[in-house]
């Protein structure tokens, strides 16, 4: 039986057990949304922006670990995606986005809402295509879902003429991917890996440096393994937080421009760095002439292209970070609680996180909090900016994605969204969303797709009445220079969130955030607490740009 | 230091973009380009030429690796293989004397005159860069009205392949 372009595309999403789409209709999208609207296996969630729809697409996919799917029409609709398109591409998150497209006679002509989408996204898309023919349709959908989750994921753009949605052929999904041109690497050299299992034994002062490598390649027991038999201590990136349990004694949690000084201070004096699925990144490693110059680097990530790149690595093994370690695991010797470990914890106890606990509502104290009364099964998102940083340094993570933040890219307004996508993908699970009132405002038009869809998740806005990063950063470099900083203006979310018919709880006291949040997470629906916090409290540790990171700011201080 | 890299590539729309971008996003200036089809249907072959340093280009090449609908890339070098660029070269043949001298000219460099007139003279010439360049600077002074090149292609020498399919995985 012949099947329209549109149909196809639908076939296509179920045999890749679609399960949700979000996304916004338009003009040259109908055809498939015709098709979806009697399809009852597929759900589709409608965002009220775009950008929100790529956002939940994104924290579906981090929250479960499948593809985040996300839809819109040409022109405006497209061009609305490309910033969550590249987040999801700086974090390597796996994301299939369908575009409408005018019909094919038309591509080229400045036609009505028509953008050349797949130029505009080519540096910010792992692969894009334009389905020309709907004879290539289910191959490309199909190629599209394998290219976004094998290798290092990310997301792939699928654009999609309106012709070509309506245009028939009989519809047959290939039995599998061929793509001589795409072969990612997943065992690791085994040359290598002996090689790093003896600089293991014979460093004595290693640190495992953990990133989000580890969470997509789901290898965090992997890593539990190495670490507790080697007792060598971990320490992760944002995108790491979760991939090793940070009550443990061998946590030392974040290291970076805001990780803890005793992080810092034990990269540092390393002599053998182990960074397992990360990219030594710019806020990781501070001042890159002055990063762990006492340290050999093995470095173990499935993207080729990683390697070397920053820095320079001794031992680079290229493959899946899961394979490599249970690998790795069978070499390495089991060794005792050293000398190294008993300095580690020393830093720990010189210089631990610490901020001014008093009688005002610290945003660090509603970490605190929360990581007190939340239960294991919870997932954290946030937005970025101070608010981010305080998330991941005053909460313990213990599990793989249950932390889930704009890394990269650093994507004010990502957090609400994305939150909205992970209770989607995990509804058993408790979704907050930690956000700053500036960040909460760039996607707060999705309260109604978290409604509409009785999304219960919490939201929780530390209200400090600022762009605060920026005015922290005005606050040091710029001689406390705010401009442009101070968010006047602000609605009364509460207000807002009832305007909604939602439930909204404004904390200004200490005292009253306890209940607040007992409160919020007993209801079982959509609730916003707007916390007014401290108008300039600061993220302390910080390394200013440009310095190491054994050198930072608000550590001796406090 | 300059370098010649062959990328095989599947012949989809959009490669050409995407491999362009990479080096413009790293501030690398492509001298040249050519790019066509090889023995196998459906697969590109671009030559570029690029000047640049070593690890940055490293960079360029693993990024060009990741890019789906690259097969294959490769860092080819001058020493080890045979390069050819060719040439259209039109020049002015005003008076009777440039003329013969013109065609002297042609027959010591091998070059063919493919087209003439009263007025002008189109040379074609292959050879390496260095040969092609001198024959446009013995040209030049007869007045030059155009000059076209197709960029270097290059192979390496002896039985290596640049080719070769599904290799890279190894």
């Amino acid at each position: 039986m012949k099947l329209t372009g549109a149909q196809i595309v639908v076939e296509c999403l179920k045999k890749e057990d679609v399960k949700v789409i979000f996304g916004i209709p338009g003009g040259v999208i109908m055809p498939v949304y015709d098709v979806l609207y009697s399809e009852n296996s597929i759900k589709h969630i409608l965002t009220r922006h775009e950008q929100g729809a790529a956002h939940a697409a994104d924290g579906y996919a981090r929250a479960t670990g499948k593809v985040g799917v996300c839809m819109a029409t040409s022109g405006p609709g497209a061009t609305n995606l490309v910033t969550g398109l590249a987040n999801a591409h700086l974090d390597s998150i796996p994301l299939v986005a369908f575009t409408g497209q005018v019909s094919t006679g038309l591509i080229g002509t400045d036609a009505f809402q028509e953008v050349d989408i797949s130029g505009i996204t080519l540096p910010i898309t792992k692969n894009s295509y334009v389905a020309r023919d709907v004879k290539d349709l289910a191959r490309i959908v199909q190629e599209a879902f394998y290219i976004a989750r094998t290798g290092r994921p990310g997301p792939v753009l699928i654009d999609f003429p309106k012709d070509i949605q309506l245009a028939q052929t009989e519809f047959k999904y290939p039995e599998s991917v061929s793509l001589n041109s795409y072969k990612p690497t997943f065992n690791g050299n085994v040359k290598q890996i002996k090689t790093a299992a003896q600089e293991i034994s014979k460093a004595k002062k290693p640190i495992i440096y953990a990133g989000g490598g580890v969470i997509s390649s789901n290898a965090s027991s992997e890593l539990r393994d190495l670490a507790l038999k080697t007792n060598i201590p971990v320490t992760t990136t944002l995108m790491g937080l979760g991939s090793f349990p940070e009550t443990h004694s061998l946590s030392l949690g974040m290291l970076g421009m805001h990780g803890t000084a005793y992080a810092n201070y034990a990269v540092s004096a390393a002599d053998l760095i182990i960074g397992l699925g990360v990219r030594f990144d710019d806020r990781i490693t501070g001042k890159l002439d002055e990063f762990a110059l006492k340290a050999k680097i093995i470095h173990i990530d499935i993207d080729p292209a990683e390697v070397g790149k920053n820095v320079l690595v001794d031992i680079p093994i290229i493959g899946d970070t899961k394979n490599i370690l249970k690998k790795l695991n069978e070499y390495v010797h089991k060794k005792k609680e050293t000398e190294w470990l008993k300095t580690v914890e020393d830093f720990k106890k010189k210089y631990p996180l610490k901020y001014s606990n008093n009688e005002e509502l610290k945003p660090q104290y509603i970490m605190e909090t929360i990581n007190k009364i939340s239960k294991d099964n919870t997932i954290i998102v946030t937005s970025v900016g101070q608010h981010q940083m305080w998330a991941a340094q005053y909460y313990q993570y213990t599990q793989p994605r249950s932390f889930i933040s704009s890394g990269g890219l650093g994507t004010m307004g990502y957090g609400f969204p994305a939150a909205l996508g992970a209770k989607m993908g995990c509804p058993e699970k408790t979704v907050i969303c930690i956000s700053g009132d500036g960040s909460f405002q760039m996607n707060q038009q999705e309260i109604a797709t978290a409604i509409n869809n009785n999304l219960a998740i919490t939201v929780i806005i530390m209200n400090n009445g600022y762009l605060g990063m920026v005015r922290q950063w005005q606050e040091f470099f710029f001689d406390k220079r705010y401009a442009e900083t101070t968010l006047n203006g602000n609605p009364d979310f509460v207000k807002l969130v009832e305007a909604y018919g939602g439930t909204g709880i404004r904390v200004n006291k200490k005292q009253e955030l306890y209940p607040a949040l007992e409160k919020a997470l007993s209801l079982d629906k959509f609730v916003l607490i707007n916390c007014i916090i401290p108008k300039e409290e600061n993220v302390f540790p910080m390394v200013s740009p440009g310095s190491p990171i054994s050198k930072m700011i608000g550590v001796d201080k406090l | 230091m300059r370098h010649t890299i062959a990328v095989l590539v599947k012949d989809h729309p959009g490669v050409l973009a995407r491999v362009a971008s990479l080096f413009t996003r790293r501030g690398f200036n492509i001298e040249s380009l050519a790019v066509g089809h090889t023995e196998e249907t459906g697969i590109s072959r671009m030559t570029i030429i690029v000047e640049g340093d070593e690890r940055v280009l490293e960079q360029i090449t693993k990024q060009l690796n990741k890019l789906i609908d690259v097969i294959r890339v490769k860092d080819i070098f001058p020493k080890n293989s045979v390069e050819r660029e060719l040439a259209l070269i039109k020049v002015n043949t005003n008076s009777l004397p440039a003329r013969s001298e013109i065609i002297q000219t042609v027959d010591i460099f091998r070059a063919n005159i493919i087209d003439v007139n009263n007025q002008i003279m189109t040379i074609e010439t292959t050879g390496t860069e260095d040969k092609i360049n001198a024959l446009i600077e013995l040209l030049r002074p007869f007045g030059l009205k155009e000059v076209v090149r197709t960029g270097k292609i290059a192979l390496p020498r002896g039985s290596v392949s640049t080719s070769g399919l599904n290799k890279k995985a190894e």
